[in-house]
């Protein structure tokens, strides 16, 4: 049983509770009447987005993408200037100059920076979505004196609408 | 009730789908996984921007190194993003003149039934707090490419202190420390600050962004310092706008654009 759950569960576990949390946003996106919880239900879905992207960069046993650059060693392999094709057998050649004290760039053993950096963008689109819609918001509470969708509907269906 | 309906039955076959997808992805924290490791013998952008950065540009944090240089960019439409945003929200909300007169929200707080007790306990906290909370914010800018940080985090912690003043205090203790003029001006100097790294990288006859030029305005031992600088400069552009758009988001929407006394 044991087996089982560490070969078929443990590894998309995670990937489970993201699609959960994105069903729970969209689920609130489009049933939920109040405009406020649609909004709610959007930050949902992006946090399950940004969490999906974030968990894609990780490796077992990395640290974080920020390297350690201090003592002369470091410097030596900087300024050798291999060449980009070898990288990834740079990268493991280079490990014993620097085992010592700090962790070389060997791939393996740093967290991938792409998605951190494609998600720190997401979370500012974010904010910044999220700010204009309240403030759109705002103005239809003061125009139609509510934020339900049901009533803001039949307002404008009445013609209760100055242009 | 029946839109409940459908949205449920949309709902599940999506995350069904997903669900059923998961089952193709890479295990969780595999190092080896094509978005890690590429595909085949193809070195993958990540690995090499690992590998790389240090030698490229001298900034230990590779996700600054990327975000600023490597996808300066995109980084950099991201800050006009947020600056529109903020122009977005001023267009929609801001009031002035007699309109603001009419729709000015009284002080919700009535000091003879709050206690002013209350009020030394918040504000002699936040007197404590808010210095500690800027320098930490200048802090992470400044060290952002040698650190954790960077010019969104440290922006929008630096912004934060300015809501919490608003918030201990009220809206006009805010806006008299950091005006709407300044805060619109303070934006504006960010994007400014950032397309003119470029520029000037264009005026040296490269590329838009391409920092390493600039060793020769900088001054420094060579191309890589010369990165490391200019996306210490991009960075506090980002920081200036980020900071002025969390302010501008917080003083239009919480007095409904009057920018008075506010919540």
């Amino acid at each position: 049983m044991s087996e089982f759950i560490q070969t078929n569960v443990q590894p998309y576990f995670n990937f489970w509770i993201y699609v959960v949390l994105m069903m729970i946003g969209l689920w609130a996106l489009i049933a939920k009447n109040n405009l406020i919880k649609k909004l709610i239900g959007m930050s949902i879905f992006q946090t399950a987005i940004i969490l999906f992207y974030v968990s894609l960069g990780v490796k077992d046993g990395s640290t974080i993408p920020i390297l350690d650059h201090h003592g002369p060693e470091h410097h030596e392999t900087a300024d050798a200037g291999h060449d980009d094709v070898h990288e990834k057998e740079h990268g493991k050649k280079a490990e014993p100059h620097h085992a010592d004290d700090h962790v070389g760039p060997n791939p393996d053993t740093i967290a991938n920076p792409l998605p951190h950096v494609l998600m720190l963008t997401a979370i500012v689109v974010g904010v910044s979505t999220l700010g204009v819609a309240l403030a759109i918001g705002q103005m239809i509470f003061k125009e139609f004196g509510t934020l339900e969708e049901n009533e803001i509907l039949e307002q404008i269906k009445a013609g209760n609408v100055d242009d | 009730m029946l839109t409940k309906v459908f949205a449920t039955i949309a709902v599940v076959i999506t995350g069904g789908l997903l669900l059923y997808g998961v089952s193709d992805f890479p295990a969780f924290g595999d190092p080896h996984s094509p978005a890690n490791a590429g595909v085949g013998n193809e070195e993958s952008i990540s690995q090499y921007f690992i590998t790389q950065t240090y030698k490229d540009t001298k900034v230990p944090n590779i996700v600054t190194a990327v975000l600023a240089d490597y996808r300066g960019y995109d980084t950099m439409f991201e800050t006009v993003v947020i600056f529109a945003a903020g122009i977005a929200i001023f267009a929609i909300l801001r009031v002035t003149g007699n309109e603001a007169e009419k729709k000015s929200i009284k002080p919700p707080l009535d000091s003879s039934i709050n206690g002013d007790h209350q009020r030394i306990i918040v504000g002699t906290t936040c007197r404590i707090v808010i210095p500690v909370v800027q320098m930490f914010a200048l802090y992470v800018v400044a060290h952002g490419h040698h650190s954790p940080g960077g010019g969104f985090q440290g922006g929008v912690i630096l912004g934060a202190s300015f809501i919490l003043v608003a918030m201990s205090e009220d809206l006009n203790a805010a806006l008299r420390r950091f005006s709407e003029k300044t805060y619109l001006t303070l934006a504006c100097v960010g994007i400014l600050i950032y397309a003119g790294f470029g520029l000037m990288c264009q005026f040296l006859e490269r590329n838009f962004l391409d920092y390493g030029i600039l060793q020769k305005v900088l001054f420094t031992d060579g191309p890589e310092m010369a990165r490391s600088h200019s996306m210490l400069g991009v960075e506090v552009g980002v920081a200036f706008t980020v900071t002025a758009i969390m302010f501008a988001i917080y003083a239009n929407l919480s007095s409904r654009g009057v920018l008075k006394n506010g919540l």
